[in-house]
């Protein structure tokens, strides 16, 4: 709209310095329609084997079909595949591939699946994600060297037929194959271009868009691929990703009309957004956790008592009402409420008192712990540079002041902070934990000793570990969802992580995007998407 | 080659800063006192610094108190709250102040880590002369093509954010100027008489460095200090911005600035508060510096 | 003259060592890993990154064959932007950087120069206050309040020019960071032509000048400016410094694909060789500048002789 008031403008005054009479301002070729997201992040690489972050997601899932994928309601629909069979056992899956081919016309084929896990799992990819695709039958031991990529449980039967053999059952496989980790690669390119293949002029892809340009630090742009099996359904010719980091500054960008969608937006501007854009501001759930480990292996905190009192002063509510505003949930399960393939979470036992309550307890259960006025438990708090983190922590040092304990606030930058808990060197930190699939084993494998570094705060209990095992070797969904849910209700009784919200995902979109669904795992493919001004 | 520098700078200071002689302290503070600007100026940074030194007296409210009920408000006088609440509810006008003595101290201590290297360093080059003084020089010509800024962030990104720490690596920054104003000035001051007289009455050199030379050229090295404070204020929130500021609950103005910055729409107090008292100190400063020149180096007003 | 530009040359690479050698060890003292992530690896996994970029081997071997790569005009992979080399990137950033710094900085030496001459002659004037006020604002404005400022009022509000993105590298968006990056320099150039103006224009060769009857414009023009302009030369050194700092920041704000957004996601990602390079492209960068600035200086003060 507001371009269009400019080039009238323009045109207006064309118009004068020419001494024309009359024109009419001819309206830009409407048939191109073009879709602008500020996508906060630059992107690391558009090799799906190195991607990691959720706006290298956003381009590389709009390049990219896997067997399955994300429907316009973020639900799992066949993608590459058109169909699959499970064996009774639910170890063994079939999948029939589409007929379909990629933006250079050759074929996709069962042989460019296998390639693509071979690849991802080969040891000298060293690709950080390729843990997730542990699910599948030797994927771990290709992964650590222990066997040759060739004893990977994936095998193309013939060139439309894929087998892939998993480890135990796997209720949310197929929804693991919508992500990124399982995308194919084009063997004929990958191997002819070597590490050059993902830039411009050289990728090709399978889905619904191709790649057009690269720029560094400026945007990607994204063609449609009319080769897509389902290009007839594809409303948007072209796709900007702008990398810009800066929330307060694409926010403003949004308004003035330069971008349609900003992918997220800061905390603080809520109160601006909700009176001014209303519309525009969309807050849904979101698949994640954001908690606070604390390092069990280290007195006192290895003491129960100390950490539930600590998880048990921590005001959740007034934290989201007062400080975040944003809708999120004041979390007292690990696993977010919603996720599939689970009943209701095993909440915190403090969960149903009320705060006065939870504080009361929290002081007696500190004395009892041997700490008081005059022997006050003092902890350094961690947390990484970002303005909401800043926030929550100084709120629940503020609370804990309430219980008697002195904290000390700790803010280092991203690098830091991680090789900090991964080292277990901290009391308290600040982590956060968005699912890659749907499915609860995601969040509470984060507690299993065997996860090693990534389970921060080092918790290690026997039971919970055995729960679990047995979980991943059980193939009915409910005996599965008991074993776990009775897992979680250890991890909560114990506190080794103070879950603080479920995550909420925050996006700006302009009314003139149409289509868009918030999903519970904020994806939202731009081939559902129309822009209709 | 090093005829350029020499040059360059002495001409190019000399415009800025010199001074006349010992004789002229008295003149000088006479002149400064008749200044207007400057003796305001002066009142105000001494105000602002005391509020800063009794920021806990002047306020009902503590710096780190938050209160649940009072989040990001406007000022409001019937709680107190004469700056309003930042984002977590604590009072700004309190808050302010706390900014106030980390921005000050960051500001006087790197300024005094640049005095006491700069001064000796070019002190030292000055009185020596010759080779020492052409070595030490290069050295300072080296330091001055390293992109510092750059320097002071990778610090920062090792070491964290460490209060002492931004002290010195600003102090390490800034020293290089001063150590070029100091050695012109000594250059010119070595050949004076009562230098020789002390040389000839068999005193030691680095007596008649600091006893005699430094003294005698502290003049300028005055002036350059009241432009160093305000530039290491700045340069820390610019730190601040790139989120490498003071650790919570501990704040500065540069802190305050960037967070206020952020929501300049929907809470403009944030901002106008801690960037006014910013703005306000650092006029101050060039007002006193420019009213320390005038005073200190009659010849043209 | 030759021989002094190679001289200086040739002396920069002790200094460029120099460089090279404090940023190297700097940043492998920094804790934290380029491969420290929320999601740790595989003990495994994380050899073989360390091995794929030989980070494996011992300091000094890595230190050694880095130099020898640079030599050889190599800065090696970038750690965090796989798909892309550091020198890609430099080159691909330092267009926008340098278009940026120098049309701030050609901005800053002609309104600085101006306004400061303007000031000086009607010293103690309306005028002489309020280009004094406006220029000491313009200091006391951090650029990171100030351009945030800018685009609110002149982008979202008014919507004149475009609120950030380097749009191909068209004018519109270039203007508001040039002035955001240039105002501080103006207000310190300003401040700075004033002190020497006023100095000059009480010189001796000035007052015989206006004593000989010569117009007062002419004075100022053809006399006067040579002189006082010569510590405005001299700071051009640190000034470009500061643009090159002051980029930094403007480059974030403004989505401007730069060199001093590199170096901040290459400090913060532990991208060790997107660090180095960026810093030694730097510092090559204000050698060169403080070079051409000796030689505008012994240009304009005759007293000043190279070689």
């Amino acid at each position: 709209m507001k371009i269009m008031r400019k080039s009238r403008l323009c045109g207006a005054l064309a118009a004068a310095v020419l001494g024309i009479a009359l024109v009419t301002v001819s309206q830009p070729v409407a048939a191109e329609t073009v879709l602008r997201v500020g996508n906060m992040g630059e992107a690391a690489s558009l090799d799906p084997h190195y991607v990691s972050g959720t706006w290298e997601n956003r381009i590389v899932g709009d390049m990219f079909l896997g067997l399955t994928t994300e429907g316009p309601d973020g639900k799992t629909v066949a993608g590459a595949a058109e169909s699959w069979t499970i064996s009774d056992d639910g170890l063994v899956y079939s999948f029939k591939i589409r007929d379909h081919v990629w933006s250079d016309g050759t074929p996709v084929t069962a042989h460019d699946f296998v390639y693509a896990m071979r690849r991802i799992l080969h040891p000298e990819t060293a690709a950080e994600y390729a843990s997730l695709l542990y699910t599948v039958k030797n994927a771990e031991e290709v992964n650590t060297g222990k066997a040759k990529p060739e004893a990977l449980a994936v095998r193309a039967v013939d060139d439309r037929t894929l087998e892939i053999t998993l480890e135990g059952p796997a209720p949310f496989f197929l929804g693991q194959l919508t992500h990124y980790t399982a995308y194919p690669v084009p063997r004929h390119v990958v191997e002819e271009a070597g590490k050059e293949w993902s830039k411009p002029g050289t990728l090709v892809s399978n889905g619904a868009y191709m790649l057009a340009e690269w720029l560094p630090n400026t945007h990607v742009k994204l063609v449609k691929n009319p080769k897509f099996y389902d290009a007839a359904n594809v409303s948007i010719d072209t796709v900007i990703f702008y990398p810009q980091e800066d929330r307060t500054a694409v926010q403003k960008r949004f308004r003035a009309g330069e971008i349609d969608v900003a992918t997220d937006f800061a905390s603080d501007q809520i109160d601006w957004l909700k009176a001014n854009l209303p519309n525009e501001t969309r807050i849904a759930p979101y698949i994640g956790t954001y908690y606070y480990p604390i390092n069990t292996r280290k007195p006192p905190f290895d003491d129960k008592q100390v950490r539930l009192a600590l998880s048990m002063a921590i005001d959740r509510e007034t934290i989201m009402d007062k400080v975040m505003k944003t809708g999120e949930i004041p979390a007292y399960s690990f696993v977010p409420p919603g996720t599939l393939n689970y009943g209701e979470p095993s909440y915190a036992p403090f969960k149903g008192l009320s705060q006065e309550e939870r504080v009361m307890r929290a002081k007696g259960m500190l004395a009892n712990a041997g700490f008081g006025p005059d022997n006050p438990l003092k902890l350094q708090l961690r947390y990484n540079t970002s303005e909401n983190h800043k926030r929550i922590a100084v709120a629940v040092a503020s609370m804990w002041k309430k219980i008697g304990v002195q904290t000390e606030l700790f803010n280092t930058e991203v690098k830091v902070h991680y090789a900090d808990l991964k080292q277990g060197n901290f009391d308290v930190a600040r982590a956060g934990w968005i699912a890659d699939y749907n499915d609860p084993q995601n969040f509470l494998y984060l507690l299993e000793t065997r996860t090693g570094a990534h389970n921060y705060g080092g918790y290690s209990v026997k039971e919970f570990d055995d729960l679990m095992e047995k979980a991943s070797r059980t193939a009915d969904l409910d005996a599965r969802a008991k074993l776990m849910a009775e897992a979680e209700a250890i991890a909560m009784a114990d506190q080794p992580v103070m879950p603080i919200y479920y995550y909420v995902s925050k996006n700006l979109v302009a009314p003139h995007v149409k289509g868009w669904v918030d999903t519970i795992r904020d994806v939202h493919r731009t081939r559902y998407l129309k822009v209709e001004r | 080659m090093m005829m350029v520098h020499l040059t360059r700078d002495s001409d190019a200071l000399a415009g800025l800063v010199e001074v006349k002689g010992r004789s002229l302290w008295q003149d000088a503070l006479t002149r400064l006192l008749r200044n207007r600007a400057a003796v305001a100026s002066m009142v105000v940074l001494g105000i602002i610094a005391a509020m800063a030194i009794l920021a806990p007296w002047l306020s009902p409210h503590p710096y780190d108190e938050i209160y649940w009920d009072r989040i990001q408000m406007p000022p409001d006088f019937a709680n107190a709250h004469w700056f309003g609440t930042d984002g977590n509810g604590r009072d700004l006008f309190v808050r302010t102040l706390y900014g106030a003595r980390v921005s000050l101290m960051v500001g006087i201590l790197a300024t005094g880590v640049s005095l006491i290297i700069g001064v000796s360093y070019g002190a030292t080059a000055g009185f020596f002369g010759g080779r020492i003084d052409n070595v030490m020089m290069r050295f300072v010509d080296i330091m001055y093509s390293l992109p510092f800024m750059f320097f002071v962030i990778l610090l920062m990104v090792i070491f964290g954010r460490n209060i002492w720490l931004i002290f010195i690596a600003l102090g390490a920054v800034e020293w290089l100027t001063m150590a070029r104003i100091v050695r012109g000035q000594t250059l010119s001051v070595k050949r004076r008489e009562f230098i020789e007289a002390a040389h000839a009455a068999g005193v030691g050199n680095f007596t008649i460095i600091f006893r005699h030379i430094i003294p005698n050229v502290l003049g300028p090295v005055i002036v350059y200090m009241t432009l160093t404070i305000p530039q290491v204020i700045l340069t820390e929130s610019f730190l601040s911005f790139l989120g490498l500021g003071v650790q919570e609950p501990l704040t500065s103005w540069g802190v305050l600035i960037s967070e206020g910055a952020r929501v300049m729409e929907g809470a403009a107090w944030m901002l106008i508060f801690p960037a006014g008292s910013l703005a306000v100190t650092l006029f101050c400063f060039n007002f006193v510096g420019d009213g320390l020149r005038d005073a200190l180096d009659p010849k043209d007003r | 003259m030759f021989r002094y530009i190679l001289g200086r040359l040739l002396s920069a690479i002790p200094t460029l060592l120099i460089i090279v050698t404090i940023a190297f060890f700097m940043m492998r003292l920094a804790p934290g890993g380029p491969f420290d992530r929320e999601r740790t690896l595989p003990p495994e996994i994380e050899a073989n990154v360390l091995r794929a970029y030989d980070l494996d081997k011992p300091l000094l071997d890595q230190y050694l064959s880095y130099v020898g790569n640079v030599l050889r005009g190599d800065f090696g992979p970038s750690f965090k932007f796989r798909d892309f080399t550091v020198n890609d990137l430099i080159l691909a950033g330092f267009p926008a950087s340098l278009q940026i710094g120098s049309m701030a900085l050609i901005l800053a030496v002609l309104f600085g120069v101006s306004l400061g001459t303007a000031a000086a002659l009607r010293q103690n004037s309306r005028v002489d206050y309020a280009v004094m006020t406006l220029a000491m604002t313009g200091i006391a404005i951090p650029n990171f309040v100030m351009a945030p400022l800018l685009t609110l009022i002149l982008g979202v509000y008014l919507s004149l020019l475009p609120v950030a993105g380097w749009g191909g590298g068209a004018a519109v968006n270039k203007i508001l960071p040039v002035v955001a990056l240039a105002l501080p320099q103006i207000a310190y150039i300003a401040r700075l032509t004033r002190g020497s103006m006023i100095e000059v224009l009480n010189a001796n060769y000035i007052r015989t000048a206006r004593a000989k009857g010569l117009r007062e414009r002419l004075v100022v023009n053809r006399h006067a400016l040579r002189g006082a302009l010569l510590p405005v030369i001299s700071y051009l050194g640190p000034a470009t410094a500061a643009v090159v700092t002051g980029s930094v920041v403007i480059e974030t704000i403004f989505d401007i694909p730069g060199i001093g957004r590199y170096f901040v996601q290459g400090a913060l990602n532990r991208d060790y060789p997107l660090v180095m390079g960026t810093v030694i492209f730097y510092a090559l960068l204000i050698i060169v500048l403080n070079l051409i600035v000796d030689m505008l200086y012994a240009w304009l003060d005759p007293k000043v002789r190279l070689d």
